[in-house]
C-alpha cells in the first residue's frame, strides 16, 4: 500500500471514490427514465466550459460545471417544449458544445489540444488540491439529492405522468435531475474524462440489475461496483502505467460481463424457487409423466 | 373545501371543454358531471376523445376553452391531489431499472407524504393497497416478473395507496387476463361500496358492467349519450369493437339487448 504515501495518489483516490459513488447514484435515475445517454450529451457540452475556463483563465472545473448545468437545463427545456425534432436540437447542442470547447481552448493563450485531452480522457495524477475541494463540494450535493429525494426522483423517473397527478413538482424535480447529472459529469471529468463519464453512470447500474430485484438494492450494488472499479482502476494505473480513465471503464464493463454470467444461474434458481412456492398440487411447469421420463432416460 | 352540507358539489365537472392535440380538435365542447359516489364510464371508439377527456381533468392536456372543476375547485387552482387516484393507460408498470411492487406502489403515497418521510401509516396503506389487488404474497417481487394483468393490478394499487376519494382510470382492463379482470372488478366493487367516486375509460363494459351507474359515450369529440349504461351486446353500441363477455357473474344484471341511440 505504498501508493498511499504519495499526496497525489491520496487526492486521486479520494476523487475516484467520490466519482464511484456519485456517477451511478444519479445514473440510476437516468437509466430508469431511459435517458442513459444524457450523461454523454452533458459531457460534450461541458467541453465548452473547459475551453472557456482556459480562455478566461479561471478554473476549468467550475466553468465546466456552469456550462454543463446550462446545457442540461436546455436539454430539459427542449424535452418539454420540443415538438417533433427534439433529437436534432439535442444533436446541435452536443456537437456545438464539443466544437466550442476545441475553439475556445485554441484561442486561449495557455491552452492547447493537449490540455483538452486531459479533460476528455481524465488525468487523475494531476488532480490538484483545489480540484479536490471542488469535487468534494459537488459530490456532497449529488449525494444529498440522489439519496435525500430518492422517493420523489424514483416516482418521477418511473412514471412522469403519474407523478404529476400526485402533485409532485415534476418540472422542478426534472430540472434538479438534469442539474445533478451535469454536476456529476464535472465531478467525474478529472477522473475518467468527459468522453467516458457516461459509462460510469450507466454501466454499474446495468451490471447491478443483473442481480437485483428492487430499486434500493440496485442503487446500493451499483454504487458498490462504482467504488470498486474506480479504486481498482486508480491503483492499477499506479502500478501498470496505464490511463486510469480507460482502466476504470474497462473494469466496469468487465464487472458487467462477469455479473451477467453469474446472474443466469441465479435467475434460474429463483425461477425454480418461485415454482416451488406455488401451490403443491398445482405444478407451475409442464410435467412429463414419470413413466415417460423414465423411458426417455432409459433410451439415452 | 367550500361544500355546503347536504348538497355537495360534483366531484368532477366539465363544461364546454375543448382541446386540441396539435391542430386537430379532439374535444369539441363536452359536458360531463360526476357526482359523489358515482361510477361513470367513458365509452367510445378509438380516437373519439375519451382518453383526452380524462387527461384534461388531471391537467395532462391543456384545455382551449371551457371550465373544469375538481371537488368544486377550478382545475388550475386544485392542489389537493391526495383525493385523486390516477391509473394511466400503460401496458407495464416497469421502468428502466428493476423495482419491487412495494416500491412502485409506495410512490402512490407521495401525494400524501410529499417530501416528508414515509411513516408507519404510509407503509401500512401501501401494503393494504397491494393486498387489495391480491398481490400481497408478491410484494417484494420485481414488477418486471409480472404478467400484463398483474402490471395493471400494480398500477391500480399505486393509485389506491393514497386512499383517494376519486379514482380516475384510463382503460384499466386493456390487455388484462381473465383472472386479473375478476380481481380488478372485485377491488373496484369494494372501493365503490366504501364510497369512492370513479371515472373510467373503457373499451367495453365487460366484468365491470354491474358496477357502472352511468355511461357517457363520445364520438368525434362530442358527447352522444349520457345516461344508463348501454346494455347492448355487439358492435352496435361500440362501433368496431367486439363485446366479449367471458363469464356471467352471478350478481350481474341480465344482459338486455338494445341499440344505443
Amino acid at each position: 500500500m505504498e501508493f498511499l504515501d504519495y499526496a497525489f495518489m491520496q487526492r486521486a483516490l479520494l476523487a475516484a471514490v467520490l466519482v464511484g459513488i456519485t456517477a451511478p447514484a444519479i445514473g440510476i435515475y437516468l437509466v430508469q427514465r431511459r435517458q442513459a445517454l444524457m450523461g454523454d450529451g452533458i459531457g460534450h457540452v461541458a467541453m465548452t466550459g473547459v475551453g472557456l475556463g482556459f480562455l478566461l483563465n479561471t478554473s476549468p472545473v467550475w466553468m465546466a460545471t456552469g456550462v454543463a448545468v446550462i446545457g442540461a437545463v436546455m436539454m430539459e427545456l427542449i424535452r418539454w417544449y420540443g415538438k417533433t425534432r427534439g433529437d436534432i436540437a439535442l444533436a446541435m447542442l452536443f456537437y456545438g458544445g464539443m466544437a466550442g470547447g476545441v475553439m475556445f481552448i485554441n484561442l486561449a493563450p495557455t491552452g492547447s489540444n493537449a490540455n483538452l485531452t486531459s479533460y476528455l480522457f481524465g488525468s487523475l495524477s494531476t488532480v490538484s488540491e483545489s480540484d479536490v475541494t471542488a469535487i468534494c463540494v459537488l459530490a456532497a450535493f449529488v449525494v444529498l439529492v440522489t439519496i435525500g429525494l430518492r422517493r420523489q426522483l424514483f416516482a418521477v423517473s418511473q412514471d412522469e405522468e403519474f407523478a404529476r397527478v400526485t402533485g409532485l413538482p415534476v418540472r422542478v424535480l426534472n430540472l434538479l435531475t438534469a442539474i445533478t447529472a451535469a454536476i456529476t459529469v464535472t465531478v467525474a471529468m478529472r477522473v475518467v474524462g468527459l468522453l467516458l463519464v457516461s459509462a460510469l453512470m450507466v454501466v454499474p447500474v446495468a451490471a447491478a440489475q443483473q442481480l437485483t430485484r428492487s430499486f434500493a438494492a440496485t442503487f446500493a450494488v451499483a454504487v458498490a461496483i462504482g467504488v470498486s472499479v474506480t479504486i481498482g482502476g486508480t491503483v492499477t494505473s499506479y502500478y501498470q502505467d496505464v490511463p486510469p480513465g480507460a482502466t476504470i471503464v474497462l473494469l466496469t464493463i468487465g464487472a458487467f460481463v462477469a455479473l451477467t454470467a453469474l446472474a443466469t444461474p441465479v435467475a434460474r434458481r429463483r425461477a425454480r424457487a418461485a415454482a416451488a412456492a406455488q401451490t403443491a398440487g398445482d405444478p407451475a411447469e409442464c410435467v412429463i409423466p414419470a413413466s415417460r421420463e423414465a423411458a426417455g432416460k432409459a433410451g439415452v | 373545501m367550500s361544500s355546503e352540507p347536504g348538497r355537495p358539489e360534483p366531484v368532477i365537472s366539465l363544461r364546454g371543454v375543448r382541446a386540441e392535440l396539435g391542430s386537430r380538435p379532439v374535444l369539441r365542447g363536452i359536458d360531463l358531471t360526476v357526482g359523489h359516489g358515482e361510477v361513470v364510464a367513458l365509452l367510445g371508439a378509438n380516437g373519439s376523445g375519451k382518453s383526452t377527456a380524462i387527461r384534461t381533468v388531471i391537467g395532462q392536456v391543456p384545455v382551449s376553452a371551457g371550465e373544469i372543476e375538481l371537488f368544486g375547485v377550478p382545475r388550475r387552482r386544485f392542489d389537493d391531489w391526495r383525493r385523486v387516484g390516477y391509473v394511466p393507460q400503460r401496458t407495464t408498470a416497469a421502468g428502466g431499472v428493476p423495482a419491487t411492487i412495494t416500491e412502485v406502489v409506495a410512490s402512490g403515497r407521495l401525494s400524501r407524504a410529499r417530501f416528508g418521510m414515509l411513516r408507519k401509516a404510509d407503509h401500512v396503506a401501501v401494503q393494504r393497497a397491494i393486498a387489495l389487488v391480491g398481490l400481497a404474497d408478491r410484494a417484494k417481487d420485481s414488477v418486471n416478473a409480472l404478467s400484463g394483468g398483474q402490471h395493471q393490478r400494480v398500477l391500480i394499487a399505486r393509485a389506491l395507496a393514497a386512499e383517494p376519494e376519486l379514482l380516475i382510470m384510463d382503460e384499466p382492463m386493456a390487455g388484462v387476463d381473465l383472472a386479473s379482470q375478476e380481481v380488478l372488478a372485485r377491488t373496484l366493487r369494494e372501493q365503490v361500496a366504501a364510497g369512492t367516486t370513479v371515472l373510467l375509460v373503457l373499451h367495453e363494459l365487460g366484468p365491470l358492467e354491474p358496477l357502472i351507474d352511468r355511461a357517457v359515450v363520445l364520438r368525434d369529440g362530442c358527447v352522444t349519450h349520457d345516461g344508463p349504461p348501454p346494455k347492448a351486446v355487439g358492435q352496435h353500441a361500440l362501433p368496431g369493437h367486439d363485446h366479449v363477455h367471458p363469464h356471467a357473474a352471478h350478481d350481474a344484471e341480465p344482459i338486455r339487448t338494445g341499440l344505443l341511440s
